[in-house]
Protein backbone atom coordinates (compact mmCIF):
# COMPACT_ATOMS: atom_id res chain seq x y z
CA UNK A 1 0.00 0.00 0.00
CA UNK A 2 2.41 2.35 1.00
CA UNK A 3 4.63 2.58 -1.98
CA UNK A 4 5.92 6.12 -2.50
CA UNK A 5 8.98 5.82 -0.49
CA UNK A 6 11.08 8.51 -2.43
CA UNK A 7 10.52 6.46 -5.91
CA UNK A 8 8.83 8.28 -9.00
CA UNK A 9 5.00 9.25 -8.94
CA UNK A 10 4.65 8.17 -12.62
CA UNK A 11 7.17 6.39 -14.14
CA UNK A 12 6.52 5.00 -18.38
CA UNK A 13 9.44 3.36 -20.75
CA UNK A 14 9.00 2.67 -23.92
CA UNK A 15 4.79 2.41 -23.83
CA UNK A 16 3.41 1.29 -26.83
CA UNK A 17 -0.43 1.14 -27.67
CA UNK A 18 -1.93 -0.33 -31.15
CA UNK A 19 -5.22 0.17 -32.71
CA UNK A 20 -5.67 -1.58 -35.38
CA UNK A 21 -2.82 -0.17 -37.92
CA UNK A 22 -2.59 3.22 -36.01
CA UNK A 23 0.13 3.63 -33.37
CA UNK A 24 -1.36 5.42 -30.74
CA UNK A 25 1.53 5.58 -28.63
CA UNK A 26 4.75 4.46 -29.72
CA UNK A 27 8.31 3.79 -27.67
CA UNK A 28 6.72 6.52 -25.27
CA UNK A 29 8.85 7.70 -22.30
CA UNK A 30 7.80 9.66 -18.98
CA UNK A 31 8.55 10.57 -15.50
CA UNK A 32 6.88 12.50 -12.74
CA UNK A 33 8.82 13.09 -9.47
CA UNK A 34 6.88 13.79 -6.38
CA UNK A 35 5.45 17.48 -6.34
CA UNK A 36 6.39 18.16 -9.39
CA UNK A 37 3.79 19.79 -12.57
CA UNK A 38 4.49 18.21 -15.57
CA UNK A 39 2.53 19.04 -18.97
CA UNK A 40 2.06 16.96 -21.51
CA UNK A 41 1.79 19.06 -24.88
CA UNK A 42 0.60 17.94 -27.71
CA UNK A 43 -1.20 18.19 -30.98
CA UNK A 44 -4.55 16.31 -31.38
CA UNK A 45 -4.33 12.73 -32.00
CA UNK A 46 -0.89 12.63 -30.75
CA UNK A 47 -1.49 9.90 -28.11
CA UNK A 48 -1.89 12.41 -24.92
CA UNK A 49 -5.19 10.64 -23.78
CA UNK A 50 -4.26 7.15 -24.62
CA UNK A 51 -0.89 7.87 -22.59
CA UNK A 52 -3.11 9.38 -19.42
CA UNK A 53 -5.97 6.43 -19.74
CA UNK A 54 -3.40 4.15 -19.45
CA UNK A 55 -2.30 5.96 -16.37
CA UNK A 56 -5.15 6.31 -14.90
CA UNK A 57 -5.91 2.34 -15.32
CA UNK A 58 -8.81 2.80 -18.22
CA UNK A 59 -6.83 1.60 -20.65
CA UNK A 60 -4.54 -1.37 -20.72
CA UNK A 61 -0.96 -0.46 -22.39
CA UNK A 62 -0.23 -2.92 -25.65
CA UNK A 63 3.56 -3.01 -24.22
CA UNK A 64 6.37 -1.53 -21.98
CA UNK A 65 7.05 -0.52 -18.01
CA UNK A 66 4.27 1.57 -16.48
CA UNK A 67 4.07 2.63 -12.65
CA UNK A 68 1.91 4.97 -11.06
CA UNK A 69 2.60 5.69 -7.64
CA UNK A 70 4.48 2.48 -7.72
CA UNK A 71 1.79 0.47 -8.84
CA UNK A 72 1.04 -1.24 -12.79
CA UNK A 73 -2.36 0.69 -13.15
CA UNK A 74 -4.06 -2.27 -15.43
CA UNK A 75 -3.99 -4.34 -12.27
CA UNK A 76 -3.68 -1.87 -9.21
CA UNK A 77 -6.55 -2.05 -6.95
CA UNK A 78 -8.79 0.33 -4.58
CA UNK A 79 -6.59 1.52 -2.12
CA UNK A 80 -4.31 2.40 -5.34
CA UNK A 81 -7.25 4.48 -6.73
CA UNK A 82 -8.01 6.43 -3.57
CA UNK A 83 -4.43 8.16 -3.92
CA UNK A 84 -5.19 9.52 -6.98
CA UNK A 85 -7.12 12.41 -8.35
CA UNK A 86 -8.64 12.42 -11.82
CA UNK A 87 -9.98 15.07 -14.01
CA UNK A 88 -11.11 13.78 -17.21
CA UNK A 89 -12.45 15.90 -20.29
CA UNK A 90 -15.40 18.22 -19.77
CA UNK A 91 -18.30 15.74 -19.24
CA UNK A 92 -22.15 16.42 -19.01
CA UNK A 93 -22.95 14.13 -16.15
CA UNK A 94 -24.33 14.53 -12.74
CA UNK A 95 -26.67 17.50 -13.39
CA UNK A 96 -29.34 16.66 -10.79
CA UNK A 97 -27.02 16.99 -7.54
CA UNK A 98 -26.30 20.42 -6.40
CA UNK A 99 -22.54 21.20 -5.56
CA UNK A 100 -21.89 20.67 -1.88
CA UNK A 101 -24.23 17.16 -2.08
CA UNK A 102 -21.53 15.77 -4.72
CA UNK A 103 -18.50 16.81 -2.84
CA UNK A 104 -19.74 15.37 0.51
CA UNK A 105 -21.03 12.07 -1.04
CA UNK A 106 -17.23 12.22 -3.39
CA UNK A 107 -16.09 12.23 -0.20
CA UNK A 108 -17.30 9.41 1.06
CA UNK A 109 -15.40 6.67 -1.32
CA UNK A 110 -12.27 7.69 0.30
CA UNK A 111 -10.57 6.28 3.25
CA UNK A 112 -8.91 9.70 4.34
CA UNK A 113 -11.14 12.86 2.24
CA UNK A 114 -10.15 16.14 2.95
CA UNK A 115 -12.62 18.18 4.26
CA UNK A 116 -15.90 18.71 1.71
CA UNK A 117 -16.53 22.30 2.95
CA UNK A 118 -12.46 23.35 2.40
CA UNK A 119 -12.15 22.06 -0.66
CA UNK A 120 -15.71 24.02 -1.91
CA UNK A 121 -13.75 27.13 -0.61
CA UNK A 122 -10.81 26.38 -2.15
CA UNK A 123 -12.29 25.81 -5.82
CA UNK A 124 -14.34 28.90 -5.29
CA UNK A 125 -17.51 27.16 -5.67
CA UNK A 126 -19.01 28.87 -1.93
CA UNK A 127 -21.62 30.90 -3.44
CA UNK A 128 -22.64 28.50 -5.96
CA UNK A 129 -22.52 25.20 -3.27
CA UNK A 130 -26.48 24.95 -3.25
CA UNK A 131 -26.65 24.78 -6.96
CA UNK A 132 -27.76 22.02 -8.95
CA UNK A 133 -25.03 21.29 -11.93
CA UNK A 134 -27.12 21.75 -14.70
CA UNK A 135 -27.23 25.37 -13.38
CA UNK A 136 -23.43 26.51 -13.32
CA UNK A 137 -21.36 27.72 -16.11
CA UNK A 138 -18.64 26.06 -17.97
CA UNK A 139 -15.44 27.36 -15.72
CA UNK A 140 -17.86 26.45 -12.56
CA UNK A 141 -18.27 23.27 -13.95
CA UNK A 142 -14.92 22.27 -14.24
CA UNK A 143 -14.11 23.76 -11.29
CA UNK A 144 -16.29 21.18 -9.58
CA UNK A 145 -14.39 18.47 -11.07
CA UNK A 146 -11.62 19.93 -10.05
CA UNK A 147 -12.87 19.98 -6.81
CA UNK A 148 -14.21 16.26 -7.05
CA UNK A 149 -10.97 14.89 -8.22
CA UNK A 150 -9.27 16.29 -5.29
CA UNK A 151 -11.53 15.94 -2.08
CA UNK A 152 -9.81 12.40 -1.64
CA UNK A 153 -6.79 14.60 -0.77
CA UNK A 154 -4.84 12.53 -3.73
CA UNK A 155 -0.67 12.32 -4.18
CA UNK A 156 -1.50 12.31 -7.91
CA UNK A 157 -3.60 14.22 -9.82
CA UNK A 158 -4.22 14.16 -13.32
CA UNK A 159 -5.96 17.14 -15.38
CA UNK A 160 -6.77 16.45 -18.99
CA UNK A 161 -7.67 19.32 -21.05
CA UNK A 162 -8.78 21.20 -17.69
CA UNK A 163 -9.73 24.74 -19.86
CA UNK A 164 -11.02 24.27 -23.00
CA UNK A 165 -13.52 26.21 -24.14
CA UNK A 166 -12.71 28.61 -20.98
CA UNK A 167 -12.86 32.49 -21.70
CA UNK A 168 -9.91 34.73 -20.73
CA UNK A 169 -11.08 35.35 -17.00
CA UNK A 170 -12.49 32.06 -16.33
CA UNK A 171 -8.84 30.57 -17.21
CA UNK A 172 -6.77 32.95 -15.41
CA UNK A 173 -9.45 31.95 -12.57
CA UNK A 174 -8.68 28.12 -13.14
CA UNK A 175 -4.80 29.01 -12.89
CA UNK A 176 -5.21 30.52 -9.58
CA UNK A 177 -7.00 27.21 -8.47
CA UNK A 178 -4.25 24.69 -10.00
CA UNK A 179 -1.11 27.00 -7.99
CA UNK A 180 -3.02 26.81 -4.77
CA UNK A 181 -2.90 22.78 -5.25
CA UNK A 182 0.88 23.17 -6.47
CA UNK A 183 1.01 25.36 -2.99
CA UNK A 184 -0.60 22.01 -1.32
CA UNK A 185 2.60 19.78 -2.68
CA UNK A 186 0.40 17.98 -5.13
CA UNK A 187 1.90 16.21 -8.14
CA UNK A 188 0.21 17.03 -11.24
CA UNK A 189 0.29 15.70 -14.98
CA UNK A 190 -1.74 18.13 -16.93
CA UNK A 191 -2.48 17.60 -20.76
CA UNK A 192 -3.55 20.72 -22.47
CA UNK A 193 -2.60 21.89 -25.92
CA UNK A 194 -2.47 25.81 -24.74
CA UNK A 195 1.44 26.80 -24.74
CA UNK A 196 0.40 29.84 -22.07
CA UNK A 197 -1.24 27.19 -20.16
CA UNK A 198 1.67 24.84 -19.65
CA UNK A 199 4.53 27.60 -19.67
CA UNK A 200 2.73 29.44 -16.92
CA UNK A 201 1.48 26.09 -14.84
CA UNK A 202 4.15 23.31 -15.40
CA UNK A 203 7.86 23.01 -13.34
CA UNK A 204 8.58 20.81 -16.72
CA UNK A 205 6.79 19.85 -20.21
CA UNK A 206 6.95 16.98 -22.45
CA UNK A 207 5.76 16.96 -26.48
CA UNK A 208 4.30 14.59 -27.65
CA UNK A 209 3.93 14.01 -31.50
CA UNK A 210 2.68 10.65 -33.02
CA UNK A 211 3.16 8.78 -30.06
CA UNK A 212 6.93 9.73 -28.81
CA UNK A 213 8.24 12.41 -26.36
CA UNK A 214 9.69 14.63 -29.43
CA UNK A 215 11.51 17.29 -26.80
CA UNK A 216 11.45 17.61 -23.32
CA UNK A 217 12.51 20.77 -20.50
CA UNK A 218 11.22 23.53 -18.40
CA UNK A 219 9.36 26.37 -20.04
CA UNK A 220 12.48 28.34 -20.87
CA UNK A 221 14.59 25.60 -21.91
CA UNK A 222 12.23 23.86 -23.79
CA UNK A 223 14.01 22.42 -27.54
CA UNK A 224 16.92 24.73 -26.71
CA UNK A 225 15.36 27.66 -26.72
CA UNK A 226 17.03 29.80 -25.01
CA UNK A 227 20.15 28.52 -27.26
CA UNK A 228 18.71 29.18 -30.26
CA UNK A 229 19.76 32.16 -32.61
CA UNK A 230 18.07 35.31 -32.62
CA UNK A 231 16.67 37.68 -34.96
CA UNK A 232 17.86 40.95 -35.24
CA UNK A 233 15.56 42.99 -37.58
CA UNK A 234 16.08 46.93 -38.86
CA UNK A 235 14.63 49.33 -41.45
CA UNK A 236 17.22 51.05 -43.45
CA UNK A 237 16.78 52.50 -47.28
CA UNK A 238 13.04 51.60 -47.20
CA UNK A 239 13.42 47.97 -46.73
CA UNK A 240 13.24 45.32 -43.94
CA UNK A 241 16.47 43.83 -43.58
CA UNK A 242 17.01 40.78 -41.13
CA UNK A 243 19.86 38.93 -39.93
CA UNK A 244 20.02 35.86 -37.82
CA UNK A 245 23.13 35.50 -35.31
CA UNK A 246 23.92 33.55 -31.98
CA UNK A 247 25.38 37.31 -30.64
CA UNK A 248 22.38 39.17 -31.58
CA UNK A 249 24.64 42.10 -28.79
CA UNK A 250 26.86 42.20 -31.06
CA UNK A 251 24.82 42.95 -34.16
CA UNK A 252 23.32 45.80 -32.55
CA UNK A 253 26.68 47.40 -31.38
CA UNK A 254 27.80 47.57 -34.82
CA UNK A 255 24.28 48.73 -36.53
CA UNK A 256 24.24 51.23 -33.82
CA UNK A 257 27.54 52.20 -34.67
CA UNK A 258 26.40 52.82 -38.04
CA UNK A 259 22.58 54.23 -37.58
CA UNK A 260 22.63 56.19 -34.09
CA UNK A 261 19.50 55.29 -33.47
CA UNK A 262 18.65 52.29 -35.26
CA UNK A 263 14.92 52.40 -37.67
CA UNK A 264 12.71 49.76 -36.23
CA UNK A 265 14.84 47.82 -34.01
CA UNK A 266 13.65 44.71 -32.95
CA UNK A 267 15.46 41.51 -31.74
CA UNK A 268 13.38 38.33 -31.52
CA UNK A 269 14.17 34.85 -30.07
CA UNK A 270 11.85 32.19 -30.68
CA UNK A 271 8.43 31.80 -28.41
CA UNK A 272 7.36 28.78 -27.10
CA UNK A 273 4.73 28.57 -29.64
CA UNK A 274 7.63 29.11 -32.29
CA UNK A 275 9.53 25.89 -30.72
CA UNK A 276 6.51 24.09 -29.94
CA UNK A 277 5.25 23.71 -33.89
CA UNK A 278 8.67 23.64 -35.26
CA UNK A 279 9.00 19.95 -32.98
CA UNK A 280 5.68 18.67 -33.98
CA UNK A 281 6.29 20.24 -37.38
CA UNK A 282 9.60 18.04 -37.61
CA UNK A 283 7.75 14.91 -35.69
CA UNK A 284 5.28 15.10 -38.53
CA UNK A 285 7.89 15.28 -41.43
CA UNK A 286 9.82 12.65 -39.81
CA UNK A 287 6.28 10.32 -39.36
CA UNK A 288 5.50 10.95 -42.95
CA UNK A 289 8.64 11.39 -44.68
CA UNK A 290 7.43 8.62 -47.46
CA UNK A 291 4.67 10.92 -48.30
CA UNK A 292 5.50 13.67 -50.75
CA UNK A 293 5.17 16.99 -48.87
CA UNK A 294 2.17 18.99 -50.65
CA UNK A 295 0.00 15.64 -49.96
CA UNK A 296 0.75 16.02 -46.05
CA UNK A 297 -0.01 19.35 -46.16
CA UNK A 298 -3.87 18.29 -48.08
CA UNK A 299 -4.00 15.25 -45.57
CA UNK A 300 -3.98 17.98 -42.39
CA UNK B 1 17.42 15.56 -22.85
CA UNK B 2 17.13 16.40 -19.03
CA UNK B 3 15.34 14.33 -16.64
CA UNK B 4 14.21 16.05 -13.72
CA UNK B 5 14.79 19.90 -13.58
CA UNK B 6 15.01 20.94 -10.05
CA UNK B 7 11.15 21.71 -9.16
CA UNK B 8 10.29 25.31 -7.96
CA UNK B 9 10.78 25.56 -4.17
CA UNK B 10 7.33 23.79 -3.02
CA UNK B 11 6.28 20.62 -2.06
CA UNK B 12 8.82 20.06 -0.40
CA UNK B 13 7.08 19.09 2.73
CA UNK B 14 5.60 15.53 0.39
CA UNK B 15 9.07 14.90 -0.59
CA UNK B 16 10.25 14.36 3.01
CA UNK B 17 7.51 12.74 4.06
CA UNK B 18 6.53 10.21 1.47
CA UNK B 19 4.72 7.64 3.51
CA UNK B 20 1.85 10.63 4.66
CA UNK B 21 -1.09 8.78 5.23
CA UNK B 22 0.08 4.92 6.13
CA UNK B 23 -2.31 2.57 5.25
CA UNK B 24 -5.42 4.38 6.22
CA UNK B 25 -8.64 1.82 5.77
CA UNK B 26 -10.96 1.72 3.08
CA UNK B 27 -14.52 2.81 3.66
CA UNK B 28 -16.63 -0.10 4.39
CA UNK B 29 -19.27 -1.43 1.82
CA UNK B 30 -22.07 -1.04 3.69
CA UNK B 31 -21.46 2.22 4.25
CA UNK B 32 -20.80 3.28 0.50
CA UNK B 33 -23.52 1.29 -0.67
CA UNK B 34 -25.90 3.60 2.03
CA UNK B 35 -24.21 6.65 0.79
CA UNK B 36 -24.65 5.43 -2.85
CA UNK B 37 -28.08 4.82 -2.00
CA UNK B 38 -29.55 8.33 -0.68
CA UNK B 39 -27.93 9.96 -3.65
CA UNK B 40 -29.28 7.65 -6.01
CA UNK B 41 -32.82 8.12 -4.62
CA UNK B 42 -32.40 11.81 -4.28
CA UNK B 43 -31.18 11.74 -8.02
CA UNK B 44 -33.68 10.01 -9.13
CA UNK B 45 -36.60 12.48 -6.92
CA UNK B 46 -35.21 15.12 -8.76
CA UNK B 47 -36.30 13.83 -12.21
CA UNK B 48 -40.09 14.93 -11.77
CA UNK B 49 -41.41 13.85 -14.96
CA UNK B 50 -40.06 10.45 -14.49
CA UNK B 51 -41.22 10.13 -10.98
CA UNK B 52 -44.89 11.03 -11.65
CA UNK B 53 -44.96 8.29 -14.94
CA UNK B 54 -43.32 5.76 -12.85
CA UNK B 55 -45.50 6.42 -9.65
CA UNK B 56 -48.56 7.01 -11.77
CA UNK B 57 -48.56 4.66 -14.93
CA UNK B 58 -49.44 1.34 -13.02
CA UNK B 59 -52.04 3.52 -11.30
CA UNK B 60 -53.47 4.95 -14.22
CA UNK B 61 -53.62 1.70 -16.17
CA UNK B 62 -55.68 0.04 -13.26
CA UNK B 63 -57.90 2.96 -13.50
CA UNK B 64 -58.39 2.55 -17.33
CA UNK B 65 -58.84 -1.23 -17.02
CA UNK B 66 -60.98 -1.41 -14.31
CA UNK B 67 -63.24 1.26 -16.04
CA UNK B 68 -63.05 -0.23 -19.06
CA UNK B 69 -64.09 -4.05 -18.00
CA UNK B 70 -66.31 -2.54 -15.56
CA UNK B 71 -65.32 -2.20 -11.85
CA UNK B 72 -68.19 -3.95 -10.52
CA UNK B 73 -68.47 -6.95 -13.55
CA UNK B 74 -67.13 -10.44 -12.29
CA UNK B 75 -64.43 -12.14 -13.80
CA UNK B 76 -66.34 -14.65 -14.19
CA UNK B 77 -69.34 -15.83 -12.90
CA UNK B 78 -70.32 -16.80 -9.80
CA UNK B 79 -66.17 -16.43 -9.04
CA UNK B 80 -66.80 -12.91 -6.66
CA UNK B 81 -63.68 -11.46 -8.46
CA UNK B 82 -64.14 -8.33 -9.65
CA UNK B 83 -62.06 -6.73 -12.82
CA UNK B 84 -60.25 -3.91 -10.86
CA UNK B 85 -59.41 -6.97 -8.53
CA UNK B 86 -58.13 -9.16 -11.46
CA UNK B 87 -55.76 -6.79 -12.87
CA UNK B 88 -54.20 -5.32 -9.73
CA UNK B 89 -51.90 -8.64 -9.55
CA UNK B 90 -50.97 -7.88 -12.87
CA UNK B 91 -50.45 -4.00 -12.42
CA UNK B 92 -48.28 -4.60 -9.52
CA UNK B 93 -46.16 -6.80 -11.37
CA UNK B 94 -45.71 -4.36 -14.40
CA UNK B 95 -44.81 -2.17 -11.74
CA UNK B 96 -41.91 -4.01 -10.57
CA UNK B 97 -40.60 -4.15 -13.77
CA UNK B 98 -40.76 -1.03 -14.93
CA UNK B 99 -38.86 0.64 -11.92
CA UNK B 100 -36.48 -2.22 -11.96
CA UNK B 101 -35.71 -3.28 -15.16
CA UNK B 102 -36.89 -0.21 -17.48
CA UNK B 103 -35.44 1.81 -14.89
CA UNK B 104 -31.98 0.41 -14.96
CA UNK B 105 -31.70 -0.38 -18.26
CA UNK B 106 -32.55 3.15 -18.80
CA UNK B 107 -30.32 4.86 -16.05
CA UNK B 108 -27.26 2.99 -16.68
CA UNK B 109 -27.10 3.17 -20.39
CA UNK B 110 -27.58 6.65 -19.87
CA UNK B 111 -24.60 7.33 -17.04
CA UNK B 112 -22.49 5.53 -19.41
CA UNK B 113 -23.17 8.09 -22.06
CA UNK B 114 -22.88 11.41 -20.53
CA UNK B 115 -19.78 9.58 -18.48
CA UNK B 116 -21.03 9.57 -14.85
CA UNK B 117 -20.05 5.95 -14.73
CA UNK B 118 -16.25 6.47 -16.24
CA UNK B 119 -16.02 9.83 -13.18
CA UNK B 120 -16.70 6.87 -11.13
CA UNK B 121 -14.47 4.66 -11.94
CA UNK B 122 -11.49 6.82 -11.18
CA UNK B 123 -12.58 7.28 -7.67
CA UNK B 124 -12.39 4.55 -5.31
CA UNK B 125 -15.97 3.48 -5.42
CA UNK B 126 -16.32 -0.27 -5.84
CA UNK B 127 -18.26 -1.46 -8.78
CA UNK B 128 -20.22 -3.90 -6.16
CA UNK B 129 -20.64 -0.12 -4.53
CA UNK B 130 -22.16 1.70 -7.54
CA UNK B 131 -24.63 -1.40 -7.81
CA UNK B 132 -25.51 -1.29 -4.15
CA UNK B 133 -26.69 1.72 -4.65
CA UNK B 134 -28.64 0.81 -7.57
CA UNK B 135 -30.39 -1.66 -5.71
CA UNK B 136 -31.47 0.08 -2.68
CA UNK B 137 -32.96 2.79 -5.50
CA UNK B 138 -34.83 0.32 -6.98
CA UNK B 139 -36.23 -1.11 -3.52
CA UNK B 140 -37.04 2.12 -2.59
CA UNK B 141 -38.79 3.55 -5.87
CA UNK B 142 -40.55 0.08 -6.53
CA UNK B 143 -41.43 0.12 -2.23
CA UNK B 144 -42.88 2.97 -2.73
CA UNK B 145 -44.85 2.52 -5.79
CA UNK B 146 -46.16 -0.60 -5.02
CA UNK B 147 -47.77 1.26 -1.36
CA UNK B 148 -49.42 3.48 -4.22
CA UNK B 149 -50.98 1.37 -5.94
CA UNK B 150 -52.21 -0.99 -3.09
CA UNK B 151 -53.74 2.05 -1.32
CA UNK B 152 -55.70 3.01 -4.42
CA UNK B 153 -57.00 -0.20 -5.59
CA UNK B 154 -57.78 -0.59 -1.51
CA UNK B 155 -59.32 3.09 -1.37
CA UNK B 156 -60.48 3.70 -4.79
CA UNK B 157 -61.43 -0.07 -6.59
CA UNK B 158 -62.46 -1.17 -3.27
CA UNK B 159 -60.07 -4.33 -4.02
CA UNK B 160 -59.98 -6.13 -0.87
CA UNK B 161 -56.46 -6.67 0.34
CA UNK B 162 -55.22 -10.36 1.65
CA UNK B 163 -54.93 -10.43 5.13
CA UNK B 164 -53.58 -13.04 6.58
CA UNK B 165 -49.39 -13.61 6.90
CA UNK B 166 -49.12 -16.41 4.52
CA UNK B 167 -50.57 -13.79 1.12
CA UNK B 168 -47.95 -11.23 2.77
CA UNK B 169 -45.10 -13.48 2.63
CA UNK B 170 -45.69 -14.74 -0.57
CA UNK B 171 -46.10 -10.94 -1.89
CA UNK B 172 -42.64 -10.17 -0.24
CA UNK B 173 -40.80 -12.67 -1.77
CA UNK B 174 -42.32 -12.43 -5.46
CA UNK B 175 -41.71 -8.74 -5.29
CA UNK B 176 -38.35 -9.30 -3.74
CA UNK B 177 -37.16 -11.70 -6.12
CA UNK B 178 -39.13 -10.03 -8.96
CA UNK B 179 -37.20 -6.59 -8.26
CA UNK B 180 -34.06 -8.00 -7.90
CA UNK B 181 -34.69 -10.22 -11.03
CA UNK B 182 -35.88 -7.20 -12.69
CA UNK B 183 -32.70 -5.22 -11.68
CA UNK B 184 -29.61 -7.70 -12.83
CA UNK B 185 -31.25 -8.00 -16.31
CA UNK B 186 -31.84 -3.80 -16.61
CA UNK B 187 -27.74 -3.70 -15.65
CA UNK B 188 -27.28 -6.52 -18.31
CA UNK B 189 -30.05 -4.88 -20.96
CA UNK B 190 -28.19 -1.70 -20.46
CA UNK B 191 -25.45 -2.85 -22.79
CA UNK B 192 -27.36 -3.70 -25.57
CA UNK B 193 -28.40 -0.13 -27.25
CA UNK B 194 -25.72 1.86 -28.69
CA UNK B 195 -26.28 5.17 -26.90
CA UNK B 196 -28.04 6.15 -24.05
CA UNK B 197 -30.19 8.21 -26.17
CA UNK B 198 -31.13 5.07 -28.22
CA UNK B 199 -32.01 3.40 -24.98
CA UNK B 200 -35.35 3.96 -24.61
CA UNK B 201 -35.99 3.30 -27.92
CA UNK B 202 -34.99 -0.21 -27.20
CA UNK B 203 -36.10 -0.74 -23.96
CA UNK B 204 -39.89 0.57 -24.50
CA UNK B 205 -40.81 -2.13 -26.92
CA UNK B 206 -39.50 -5.12 -24.93
CA UNK B 207 -41.32 -4.31 -21.81
CA UNK B 208 -44.32 -3.46 -24.26
CA UNK B 209 -44.25 -6.86 -25.99
CA UNK B 210 -44.23 -8.86 -22.26
CA UNK B 211 -46.72 -6.87 -20.89
CA UNK B 212 -49.11 -7.91 -23.42
CA UNK B 213 -48.01 -11.96 -23.56
CA UNK B 214 -47.61 -11.94 -19.71
CA UNK B 215 -51.71 -11.43 -18.64
CA UNK B 216 -50.96 -7.70 -17.47
CA UNK B 217 -53.49 -6.64 -19.84
CA UNK B 218 -55.90 -9.46 -20.54
CA UNK B 219 -56.76 -12.18 -18.94
CA UNK B 220 -53.52 -15.01 -19.27
CA UNK B 221 -56.28 -17.79 -19.75
CA UNK B 222 -57.78 -16.38 -22.73
CA UNK B 223 -54.45 -15.78 -24.63
CA UNK B 224 -53.34 -18.04 -27.78
CA UNK B 225 -51.75 -20.90 -26.01
CA UNK B 226 -48.54 -20.63 -27.84
CA UNK B 227 -48.36 -16.76 -26.50
CA UNK B 228 -48.60 -18.61 -23.04
CA UNK B 229 -45.90 -20.86 -23.43
CA UNK B 230 -43.62 -17.66 -25.15
CA UNK B 231 -44.99 -15.49 -22.27
CA UNK B 232 -43.33 -18.32 -19.56
CA UNK B 233 -39.97 -17.76 -21.03
CA UNK B 234 -39.78 -14.43 -19.33
CA UNK B 235 -40.05 -13.39 -15.89
CA UNK B 236 -42.90 -11.20 -16.27
CA UNK B 237 -45.74 -13.75 -16.70
CA UNK B 238 -44.17 -15.40 -13.25
CA UNK B 239 -44.37 -12.50 -11.55
CA UNK B 240 -47.58 -11.55 -12.26
CA UNK B 241 -49.15 -15.07 -11.69
CA UNK B 242 -46.86 -14.54 -8.17
CA UNK B 243 -48.77 -11.39 -7.72
CA UNK B 244 -52.29 -13.18 -8.52
CA UNK B 245 -51.79 -15.98 -5.79
CA UNK B 246 -51.45 -13.28 -3.33
CA UNK B 247 -54.70 -10.74 -4.82
CA UNK B 248 -57.06 -13.54 -6.34
CA UNK B 249 -59.06 -15.68 -3.43
CA UNK B 250 -57.76 -19.67 -4.24
CA UNK B 251 -60.83 -20.44 -5.75
CA UNK B 252 -59.22 -18.18 -8.84
CA UNK B 253 -56.68 -20.89 -9.49
CA UNK B 254 -59.67 -21.80 -11.60
CA UNK B 255 -58.51 -18.81 -14.18
CA UNK B 256 -54.93 -20.74 -14.58
CA UNK B 257 -53.92 -22.40 -17.28
CA UNK B 258 -52.16 -25.23 -15.19
CA UNK B 259 -54.73 -25.47 -12.94
CA UNK B 260 -52.48 -23.45 -9.70
CA UNK B 261 -50.58 -20.75 -8.84
CA UNK B 262 -47.16 -22.65 -9.35
CA UNK B 263 -45.37 -21.50 -6.69
CA UNK B 264 -42.18 -23.37 -7.32
CA UNK B 265 -42.15 -22.84 -10.90
CA UNK B 266 -41.96 -19.37 -10.50
CA UNK B 267 -38.98 -18.91 -7.73
CA UNK B 268 -37.19 -21.26 -10.05
CA UNK B 269 -37.81 -19.02 -13.57
CA UNK B 270 -37.30 -15.78 -11.54
CA UNK B 271 -33.93 -17.41 -10.06
CA UNK B 272 -32.74 -18.50 -13.13
CA UNK B 273 -33.60 -15.09 -14.86
CA UNK B 274 -31.23 -14.04 -11.86
CA UNK B 275 -28.41 -16.12 -12.41
CA UNK B 276 -28.45 -15.99 -16.38
CA UNK B 277 -28.80 -11.49 -16.01
CA UNK B 278 -25.67 -11.23 -13.24
CA UNK B 279 -23.81 -13.64 -15.50
CA UNK B 280 -24.40 -11.73 -18.18
CA UNK B 281 -24.30 -8.38 -16.60
CA UNK B 282 -20.67 -9.19 -14.73
CA UNK B 283 -19.47 -10.04 -18.32
CA UNK B 284 -20.22 -7.59 -20.80
CA UNK B 285 -20.63 -4.41 -17.68
CA UNK B 286 -18.57 -1.50 -19.74
CA UNK B 287 -17.59 1.63 -17.62
CA UNK B 288 -17.54 3.51 -20.75
CA UNK B 289 -18.96 3.89 -24.20
CA UNK B 290 -18.58 2.00 -27.15
CA UNK B 291 -16.68 4.25 -29.16
CA UNK B 292 -14.54 5.66 -26.07
CA UNK B 293 -11.81 2.70 -26.93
Amino acid sequence: MTTTTGGPAVEVRDLRKQYGDKRAVDGLDLRVEPGEIVAVLGPNGAGKTTTVEILEGFRRAGSGHVRVLGEDPATAGRAWRSRLGVVLQSTDDLAEATVRELVHHFATFYPAPRDPEGVIDAVGLRERAGVRVRGLSGGQRRRLDVALGVVGDPELLFLDEPTTGFDPEARLEFWGLVERLREDGTTILLTTHYLDEAERLADRLVVVASGRVVAEGTPADLGGRAARRARVRWRADGTEHEEVTDTPTAVVTRLAARYGEVPGLQVLRPTLEDVYLDLIGTARTAASDAVPADLTEVAR
Amino acid sequence: MSTTAPARERGDARRTAPARRPASRQPGLLRVGLARTVFEVRGFARERDAVVFVFLYPVILLAIFATVFGRDEEVLPGSGVMFPQYFLPGMVATGVMLSSFQALAVAVAVERDDGTLKRLRATPLPATGYFLGKTGQVLVTSGLQTAVLLAVAALVFDVPLPDDAGRWWTFAWVALLGTATGAVCGVAFSSLPRSGRSVTAVVTPVVLVLQFISGVFFRFDELPGWMQQVAALFPLKWLAQGMRSVFLPDGATSLEPSGSWQHGATALVLAAWLVAGLVVGVRTFRWRRRDDG
